[in-house]
C-alpha cells in the first residue's frame, strides 16, 4: 500500500472521527502514511487513550500513605509492610472473549500478568469477575465453557494461582460477555520498574515472543461495538502461549535482579506502538525504532503490521547498554528472543524504519498528550423509586433452595475446580473458603486478603449505588476475613459513552466509586475502562450491557493466622451485625422468584460501613470469632445457607422480628452487615451495644438442617445437592445417572 | 542429605517441593537446571509439578530428551532414588523409567480439588511415612492424570505391591468408576506407581501442597517426614 491512499474514508475505517482525522493532519502538516495513520488510531483509540473517561477518572481518590505508585503505571504499587509491595491491576478482554472465548480469556489473563511483572513483582494470584448472558442463551454455554478453559490454561500453566473471582449471568450480556482478570504480584519495595525511558543513546531492546499478524487493530476492535459481523474478526483476537509467557517471567525477574534494566513496558493493546510511545513520551526523549531486527514469525511483513500487532508474551525495555550482553545471556538461557531494535533519541519524535525506509516519523507530545479528550453529554438518570414489599409467592424453604440452586446462587466449584489455587504453595484460603481469598506473603508470617466484586443490577437502578456498593462490598469480603482493606483497582465495564444515559451512568458510577473509597480511605491505585459494550442486532436495536464497575481489592493481614474462614465450625452462636431493613429493590430474591429487576437497590450508608466493618475486623484480630461472611446477594438466609453448606453442618435460627415481613427479613440485601459465630456472644453483644452497633442473637449451630423456630427446616446434604447441580448439568457434564433435583418437589 | 530439584523451562512447582522439605527438614534443596548433565552426589532427585517445555507435544515427552534426564536415568540405573510429582510423574512414564502412561482425564477437564489417597506401596522410603492402608488427603492439578498400561503391566504392578498411592473416598473406599473418587478414571484408581528396584515413584496428586496446617493441613508432610527419616 502506499501513502497516496490515506483518506479521510481509511481513517473513518480504522476508527478515526472526522475530527480526529483533522488533527493529524494539523500535527503532520502533511497526509500521514499508512503506518502512521495506524499509529494514531490505536493511540487514540478508546482503549488505549481513555478519551471519554479520562476527565472523570481524575476524580477519583488514589492517594494515601501506603499508595507507592498509583494509576498512570501498568499497575498499582502499595505498601504491605517489612519492604514489601504488592502489585495489582484488573483489566477486561471482553469483545474477543465473545468471538473466541478460550483465547480471548487466556490472553487477558497473559497481559493482565504482564503489567504486574513488568514491575517487577513476581505474580502471587490471579482473580477474575465474569458475566455471562443468560443460561438459557445459544451463546452462553459455548462462552462459560470456553472463558473458563482459557483463563484455567493459562493461569494454571504459569504456576500463578487462581484464588477467586465472582460470575453473573444476565441476558444483557449474551453477546457481549465480560471477561475481567486481575493479578496480584509480590516485589521489593526498592525494586520496582517503571516504564519511563531515561538516557539519550541507550538501546531500546525486544524480548520475548515473535512478532505475528494476530491482533492487528485489536485495540480499535474493543473501541467499537458489537455486530453480527464481530464473528467475522476471529482473525484479530490474538493467540495466548502461557509457556512461553512462563519463561519470560523467570528471564525478566532474572534480570531485575541486576542493575541493567532502566525502563520496561509490556507489549499489550496496541503491541509495539504504544509500548514505544508510552516510554518515550513518558520519559520526555525520542526513540528510533529499526523494523528491520524486530524477531519475526511471518514473512513479508509491513511495517504497519509489526507496528500495530498485538501478538502476545513480548516486552520493550531500556537497557544499561553496558549490560546488554549480560541481559541477552539470559534470555539466550530462557531461549526467547532478544533483538535491539533502537534507540533512545533527544528528537522527540518517534521514527521507524523498515527496510532503510523512514515509514512513520510522528512527534510524541501531541501523539500521546493530544489525544483527544471528550466531555460527553449526560443525562439526568432516571432512577427507580423504592419497591414496596411484594407478597410472598412461595414460602422461605422453597425460595432458599431456588436461590442455592439458580445460576447466580449457585455453587462456583464447577469453574473454581478447573483452576489450580493451591501452586505456589502459599494459599491460605482457596476460593469458597472465605470471603475473600488469602495468600500468605512467601517467607513471612503476612498475608494479602483480595477479591472482585460488582452487582450490575444495582447499577443498573441507580448507578451511583452501583459504583458504591462495589466498593463497599469490596472492603467488606476483606474485612469478614480480619484483614485491614488497603487499596482497590476498578475495571469498568458500560456500553456506548456517545450515548448520554450511558455515559450518565458512568459519571455516577465514578462518583459513587470516588465517594466510598474515600469514606473508607480506600483509593483506586490502578484500573482499566471498557465501553461499548452493546450489541447492534440485525434489526439495528442496541443491546447495552447492564453497567458493571467492577472492583478488585486487596488487603493485608499483619498474622496470617488470624484469618478466619465463612464455613460453620461444630459450634458456636451464630450472631448478626449491622440493621436490617428488609430492601427486596433490585434483589436476587425479586429477580429469581418474581423474575423482576425493580425498585430501588439497597442504600450505601459510608459510616455505617466503616463502623460496622472496623468491628467485626476488630472482633476477628482480637480472637474471639471463629467464621465471617458479609451480607450481599440472596442476603441473610444465602449468607446463612452458604456457611452451613461449607461447613457440612446445620443451624436453629431463632424466628424474625414480626415487624418485617418474613421474606424482606431473610431475603434483603440491606448493607452494612455481616454474620458471625462466636463462642462469646454476650461480651461480642456488649462491646457492640456500647459502640451503637446494630447486634442481633440469629441461632446457634448444630444438627444436620438449617432450621428457622419450628417453622422451615432443610437438610444441609439437600441444600449442597441443589448448590452443586447447577454448573454441571448446565454444561452438561453430570451423567445421565446422576440424580436429578426437581425443585417442584421441595415444599 | 542431599536434595535435588530439577527445574525445566514451564516448571512450576519447583518452589512448593522445596517448601516442603524445607518444612520436613528445615533444609533447603538445591535447584538444578535442565541443562545440567551430572547429578552425582545427590541422595534424591525431584521432578517436579508444571507444564515443561509447555507440555506440548505430549505432557512431559519434550522434558524426558532434556540433557539432565540423561544424568537422573543413569543416578537410577546405579541405586539412586526419584520421585516424580504430577508433571514429573509424567515424565519419568516418557522416560519410561516407570511403566504406563497418563492420559487426559476422563472428563476432559482440566482437575483442581481436593482427592484421597490409600497408601498400598510396601518397603518404599516413598511410603516409609504411613501406615500401610493409611488414608489421606491430597491437591489434585492436572490436565493429563490418567493412568493407563496394559492389563499385564497392571496386575504385575499390583502383584509386587508396586501401586503407591490409589485414588479413594475419606473413608478409604476404592471405586474405579466413580467420578467423584477417581476423578481422572485411572486404571485401578492408581495414583503413583513404584519402579522394580521401589526407588523411583511418581504420582499425581501434590502432598507437597499440604504440609503446614495454615495451607489447610499437614495430610502431605509424610511422604517427606518419610523420606528424610528412611535416607537420613
Amino acid at each position: 500500500m502506499t501513502a497516496a491512499s490515506v483518506d479521510l474514508d481509511l481513517a473513518r475505517s480504522f476508527g478515526l472521527k472526522d475530527d480526529e482525522y483533522e488533527k493529524v493532519l494539523t500535527i503532520m502538516g502533511r497526509t500521514p502514511s499508512l503506518t502512521e495513520l495506524g499509529i494514531f488510531s490505536v493511540m487514540w483509540s478508546e482503549h488505549c487513550s481513555y478519551k471519554s473517561s479520562r476527565l472523570h477518572l481524575k476524580t477519583l481518590p488514589t492517594k494515601a500513605p501506603w499508595v507507592i505508585h498509583g494509576p498512570g503505571e501498568n499497575a498499582g504499587v502499595i505498601d504491605i509492610g517489612d519492604g514489601l509491595a504488592a502489585v495489582f491491576k484488573m483489566e477486561s478482554h471482553n469483545h474477543p472473549s465473545f468471538i473466541e472465548p478460550y483465547q480471548g480469556a487466556a490472553t487477558g489473563v497473559g497481559g493482565i500478568l504482564r503489567d504486574v511483572f513488568t514491575m517487577g513483582a513476581r505474580p502471587i494470584a490471579n482473580l477474575n469477575a465474569l458475566r455471562f448472558g443468560d443460561p438459557s442463551h445459544k451463546d452462553t454455554k459455548r462462552v462459560v465453557d470456553g472463558v473458563v478453559r482459557g483463563i484455567g490454561g493459562y493461569g494454571n500453566c504459569m504456576g500463578v494461582p487462581t484464588v477467586g473471582g465472582e460470575v453473573n449471568f444476565h441476558h444483557s450480556y449474551n453477546c457481549n460477555p465480560l471477561v475481567n482478570a486481575m493479578t496480584v504480584g509480590l516485589a521489593r519495595q526498592d525494586r520496582i520498574f517503571l516504564s519511563a525511558a531515561a538516557g539519550v543513546g541507550n538501546p531500546v531492546v525486544y524480548v520475548g515472543s515473535k512478532t505475528g499478524r494476530d491482533g492487528i487493530h485489536g485495540a480499535t476492535m474493543s473501541s467499537a461495538e458489537f455486530d453480527s459481523e464481530s464473528s467475522s474478526k476471529r482473525p484479530t483476537v490474538q493467540v495466548g502461549d502461557p509457556f512461553t509467557e512462563k519463561l519470560l517471567l523467570e528471564a525478566c525477574l532474572e534480570l531485575m535482579a541486576t542493575d541493567a534494566v532502566i525502563s520496561i513496558q509490556d507489549m499489550g493493546a496496541a503491541g509495539l506502538t504504544s509500548s514505544a510511545v508510552e516510554m518515550a513520551s513518558k520519559g520526555g526523549v525520542g526513540i528510533d525504532l529499526d523494523l528491520d531486527h524486530v524477531p519475526q514469525r511471518e514473512t513479508h511483513m509491513q511495517a504497519y503490521e509489526m507496528m500495530l500487532s498485538e501478538s502476545q508474551e513480548r516486552m520493550l525495555m531500556v537497557l544499561r547498554p553496558d549490560r546488554t550482553e549480560e541481559a541477552r545471556k539470559i534470555f539466550e538461557k530462557w531461549e526467547l528472543d532478544f533483538a535491539i531494535v533502537g534507540k533512545l533519541t533527544d528528537s522527540g519524535r518517534i521514527t521507524v524504519r523498515h527496510k532503510g525506509v523512514v515509514e512513520a516519523d510522528i512527534p510524541l507530545g501531541p501523539l500521546a498528550d493530544e489525544a483527544p479528550i471528550y466531555d460527553r453529554p449526560t443525562v439526568a438518570y432516571e432512577r427507580q423509586p423504592p419497591l414496596p414489599v411484594p407478597a410472598d409467592p412461595c414460602g422461605i424453604k422453597m425460595a432458599l433452595c431456588r436461590l442455592v440452586a439458580s445460576g447466580n446462587g449457585a455453587s462456583r466449584a464447577w469453574i473454581w475446580n478447573q483452576y489450580d489455587s493451591g501452586v505456589g504453595g502459599q494459599t491460605v484460603k482457596r476460593p469458597g473458603g472465605a470471603d475473600a481469598a488469602i495468600v500468605r506473603v512467601e517467607g513471612t508470617n503476612r498475608g494479602l486478603a483480595m477479591t472482585t466484586d460488582c452487582t450490575p443490577r444495582y447499577g443498573q437502578a441507580d448507578p451511583y449505588i452501583g459504583g458504591a456498593q462495589a466498593v463497599v462490598e469490596v472492603w467488606r469480603n476483606i474485612t469478614a476475613t480480619g484483614a485491614k482493606p488497603l487499596a482497590m483497582t476498578d475495571n469498568l465495564n458500560f456500553a456506548s459513552p456517545e450515548n448520554p444515559r450511558i455515559m450518565a451512568q458512568f459519571v455516577e458510577a465514578v462518583k459513587g466509586i470516588g465517594d466510598a473509597g474515600r469514606a473508607l480511605d480506600f483509593p483506586v491505585v490502578s484500573g482499566n475502562v471498557s465501553l461499548y459494550n452493546e450489541t447492534r442486532g440485525d434489526d439495528g436495536s442496541v443491546t447495552a450491557i447492564q453497567p458493571a464497575p467492577v472492583i478488585g481489592g486487596v488487603g493485608v493481614l499483619e498474622d496470617v493466622h488470624k484469618a478466619v474462614g465463612l464455613a460453620f465450625p461444630d459450634a458456636g452462636e451464630i450472631l448478626l451485625i449491622g440493621e436490617t431493613e428488609g430492601t427486596l429493590g433490585q434483589s436476587l430474591w425479586l429477580k429469581e422468584i418474581l423474575n423482576r429487576e425493580e425498585g430501588a437497590p439497597p442504600a450505601i450508608n459510608f459510616e455505617a460501613e466503616r463502623r460496622n466493618g472496623d468491628f467485626v475486623r476488630g472482633l476477628i484480630q482480637e480472637g474471639s470469632v471463629t467464621a465471617c461472611h458479609d451480607l450481599s446477594d440472596g442476603g441473610l438466609l444465602l449468607a446463612v445457607a452458604e456457611m452451613a453448606m461449607a461447613g457440612g453442618v446445620g443451624c436453629t435460627l431463632v424466628a424474625p422480628p414480626t415487624d418485617v415481613a418474613a421474606h424482606a427479613y431473610w431475603f434483603g440485601e440491606d448493607q452494612a452487615r455481616y454474620v458471625l459465630v462466636t463462642t462469646q456472644p454476650d461480651s461480642v453483644i456488649k462491646t457492640a451495644q456500647a459502640r451503637g452497633i446494630p447486634v442481633h442473637r440469629l441461632g446457634r449451630i448444630g444438627g444436620d438442617a438449617l432450621k428457622i423456630g419450628a417453622d422451615v427446616s432443610v437438610s444441609i446434604s439437600h441444600l449442597r445437592e441443589l448448590h452443586a447441580s447447577f454448573f454441571p448439568r448446565f454444561m452438561g457434564d453430570m451423567r445421565d445417572d446422576a440424580p436429578v433435583v426437581h425443585l417442584d418437589e421441595i415444599s | 542429605m542431599k536434595i535435588g530439584i530439577v527445574v525445566f523451562p514451564g516448571t512450576n512447582r519447583e518452589r512448593d517441593m522445596a517448601q516442603a522439605f524445607q518444612v520436613a527438614s528445615g533444609q533447603a534443596p538445591e535447584m538444578l537446571w535442565h541443562q545440567q548433565d551430572n547429578v552425582d552426589g545427590f541422595d534424591l532427585i525431584v521432578l517436579p509439578g508444571g507444564f515443561s517445555f509447555g507440555d506440548y507435544l505430549r505432557s512431559g515427552a519434550m522434558a524426558a530428551h532434556s540433557p539432565i534426564m540423561r544424568a537422573v536415568r543413569q543416578f537410577a540405573e546405579k541405586g539412586g532414588y526419584v520421585l516424580g510429582v504430577c508433571n514429573g510423574f509424567q515424565l519419568l512414564t516418557e522416560a519410561q523409567m516407570l511403566p504406563g502412561a497418563l492420559l487426559r482425564n476422563a472428563g476432559m477437564r482440566f482437575l483442581a480439588q481436593d482427592c484421597h489417597l490409600k497408601v498400598e506401596g510396601r518397603d518404599s522410603v516413598f511410603t516409609a511415612g504411613w501406615k500401610s492402608g493409611a488414608v489421606f488427603r491430597a491437591p489434585l492439578a492436572h490436565g493429563d492424570g490418567n493412568y493407563t498400561a496394559s492389563r499385564d503391566v497392571l496386575d504385575r504392578l499390583e502383584g509386587e505391591g508396586r501401586v503407591a498411592f490409589r485414588y479413594c473416598d475419606a473413608a478409604g473406599r476404592v471405586k474405579d468408576d466413580d467420578e467423584h473418587i477417581n476423578m481422572n478414571g485411572s486404571a485401578r484408581s492408581i495414583a503413583g506407581v513404584l519402579s522394580e528396584n521401589r526407588r523411583v515413584c511418581g504420582l499425581m496428586p501434590h502432598p507437597e501442597n499440604l504440609t503446614e496446617e495454615i495451607l489447610g493441613g499437614t495430610d502431605g508432610l509424610p511422604l517427606f517426614s518419610g523420606i528424610l527419616e528412611a535416607l537420613g
